[in-house]
Order: structure tokens, then sequence, then C-alpha cells
């Protein structure tokens, strides 16, 4: 794996990349931020489908074709 | 810096949302409008039986346009949170890969298990195709197969890092490839298979549905892979976005 160092002028590059984000300090974004993005996937890809939280199908009929598109099973 | 990072990364998923909803919108919904045409002909021959044309609420031109653009689009900002996720959990602890290497080769690895690992077993289907009775399985084994192939690429990429130091890292890679792709394997012969495409249902209307799923998908990662690239480079040394570099690429700064 050979990065092209050389093109970059201004910070002499680390050549082993250190952690930027502790794990301790990693662990609450994963928590909420994995629910709300699995909710948002859940959403566009499931609900009204196989299952459903809200009535009706306005959320399915919504993101329908981007539903199919995506490639999730739709109906 | 995690919030930088979750920042850009659903920045990064926005803008490649807005690229794959044009492709999605100028060549998936051709194939989409074909095959809602070959249901609604059969509706229309099978006659009353309550093939049950419901009144829509949401019309089709909005389906085309907004709803697919909303999907499309909160689909690409969760990937690219959880993309940004993951790169803060393995960038300088898994390989040695610098920030831009790191993000091609999540997205590369993400591509593979969350796309084409499924794809190849439960193909997309288009509108038409399917019947409502069986959704709940096909859901379930779906989602299954995602979730197979992420494990699996787990351990591939642990594989890859126990053996590159006695192998070299291009045998260890190939090794890793290698363990990926006989674990999906045993996940597609062992999940059941599902043929929901009614016979009569024209071949070439699928294809092309398949290909423009596959090209949505594409577009999404790898348009990811660049907008990040480039934003977790910057981010991890502590450029702002809109420093010199990457004019064009992006017109707006997220507050720090």
């Amino acid at each position: 794996m050979s990065t092209p160092a050389a093109v970059e002028p201004r910070t002499a590059p680390t050549t082993v990349p250190v952690p930027v984000v502790s794990l301790r300090g990693l662990l609450p974004y994963w928590i909420f931020a994995g629910i709300v993005l699995m909710l948002a996937i859940y959403f566009v890809g499931a609900e009204e489908g196989a299952t459903s939280v809200f009535a009706g199908s306005n959320v399915h009929e919504l993101v329908h074709d981007a539903r199919h598109l995506l490639g999730f099973p739709c109906h | 810096m995690m919030r930088t990072l979750l920042v850009r990364g659903m920045l990064a998923g926005l803008l490649a949302g807005v690229l794959a909803f044009l492709w999605a919108h100028l060549v998936g919904e051709p194939p989409v409008r074909a095959a809602i045409a070959v249901e609604e002909a059969a509706a229309a021959k099978t006659a009353v039986t309550g093939a049950a044309e419901e009144a829509p609420a949401i019309t089709r031109s909005t389906q085309e346009t907004w709803g697919l653009g909303v999907g499309v689009v909160l689909f690409s900002v969760a990937i690219g949170g959880f993309l940004a996720l993951v790169f803060a959990m393995v960038y300088g602890r898994v390989g040695v890969l610098r920030a831009r290497g790191t993000v091609l080769a999540i997205c590369a690895i993400g591509f593979v298990a969350i796309v084409l690992a499924p794809l190849t077993k439960y193909p997309a289907n288009p509108p038409a195709v399917g019947s409502g009775d069986t959704i709940d399985e096909r859901t379930g084994f779906f989602f299954v197969l995602v979730m197979i192939a992420l494990a699996a690429a787990v351990a591939a990429v642990r594989l890859g890092r126990q053996l590159a130091p006695r192998i070299g890292a291009g045998n260890a890679l190939a090794a890793a490839v290698l363990l990926f792709v006989v674990l999906i394997g045993v996940a597609h012969v062992a999940l059941p298979a599902q043929n929901e495409v009614r016979a009569g249902f024209p071949p070439q209307v699928l294809w092309d549905f398949r290909l423009a799923n596959l090209g949505t998908q594409a577009i999404l990662w790898s348009a990811l892979a660049f907008g990040f690239g480039l934003a977790a480079e910057a981010a991890v040394e502590g450029r702002p976005l809109l420093a010199r570099r990457g004019a064009g690429e992006r017109a707006t700064v997220p507050s720090r």
C-alpha cells in the first residue's frame, strides 16, 4: 500500500496512523447514532412491508421506489 | 473529533445520496414504470378478482421524485454516518492505511458485504414481482444474509491481519477474500431460494431494473468513499473542509 505522501507539502505525514478517537469516547456515539441510523435504514428499507410501526402505508408508499432501487425486498 | 467525523460522514452521505438519486431517477425509473405497466396489464386481464387497485395516497410522480429522493438520501446519510463510526473505530487500530485508504477499504468491504453478497442471492425485484404473502420471510432472509456477510467480512479482515506478518500483505489479502467468498457461498447454499419472478415477466425489464439497482448502490458507495475520504483525511489532519484543496468538491463547511 503506497500512499502518495510526497504530494502533501504541509503536514509531515506520520508513518503510522494513530487512533483519533478513544474507544471510550466512541461508545456513546455508536450507541446513539447507531440507533438513529438503524431506524433511518429501517424506515427506508422495511417499514410497512414486513413489519409496521405506523398504521397504513404512507411511509411505504413514499419511499417505495427507493426501496426497490436500493435492492430491499419490497412486496 | 468524533463530532466532526460524524458530521462529515453524513454530509458525504448527503452528496452521495443526491448522485445516487439522480441515477436511480434517470436510469432506474424507466424499468420501474415498465414493470408497473406489466403489473397493471396483468391485473386488468385477470379482471375484478380483487387485484384491488388501492387508491394511491401518494401519486406515482411523487414516488418517482420526492419519495425516491427522500428514501435514497436518507439511506445514504445513514450509511455515511455508519462509515464515520466505523472509520473512527478502525483508523489507527486496524492496519496501517492512512485516512483515505482506510475510507476506501471500509467502503469497498461495505459495498461487497451489504450490496453484492446479498444481491447475488436475493437480487432486487421491480414492482409487480413478488407476492405480498412472502414479504415477511423474504425481508427476514435478506437481512439475515446482510448480517452474515458483515460477520464474514469482519472474520476475513481478522484473518488477513493475522496472516499478513507471516505471509505478506498480498497473500493475506487473497486468503481473506477466499475466506469471505467461502463463507458467503455456504450462506447462499444454506439459505432458502426465493424466486418471485412470475413466468412471462419481460426479462429485459428485469435485467435493466437489476442493473439500475446495482448502479444506484455503486454510485452511492463510491461517491461516499470519495467524499468522506477527502473529508476524513482533512479531519485527522485538523484541517477545515474548505481549505484551498478540494475546491468544488463540496460547498458547505460544517461548523466545528
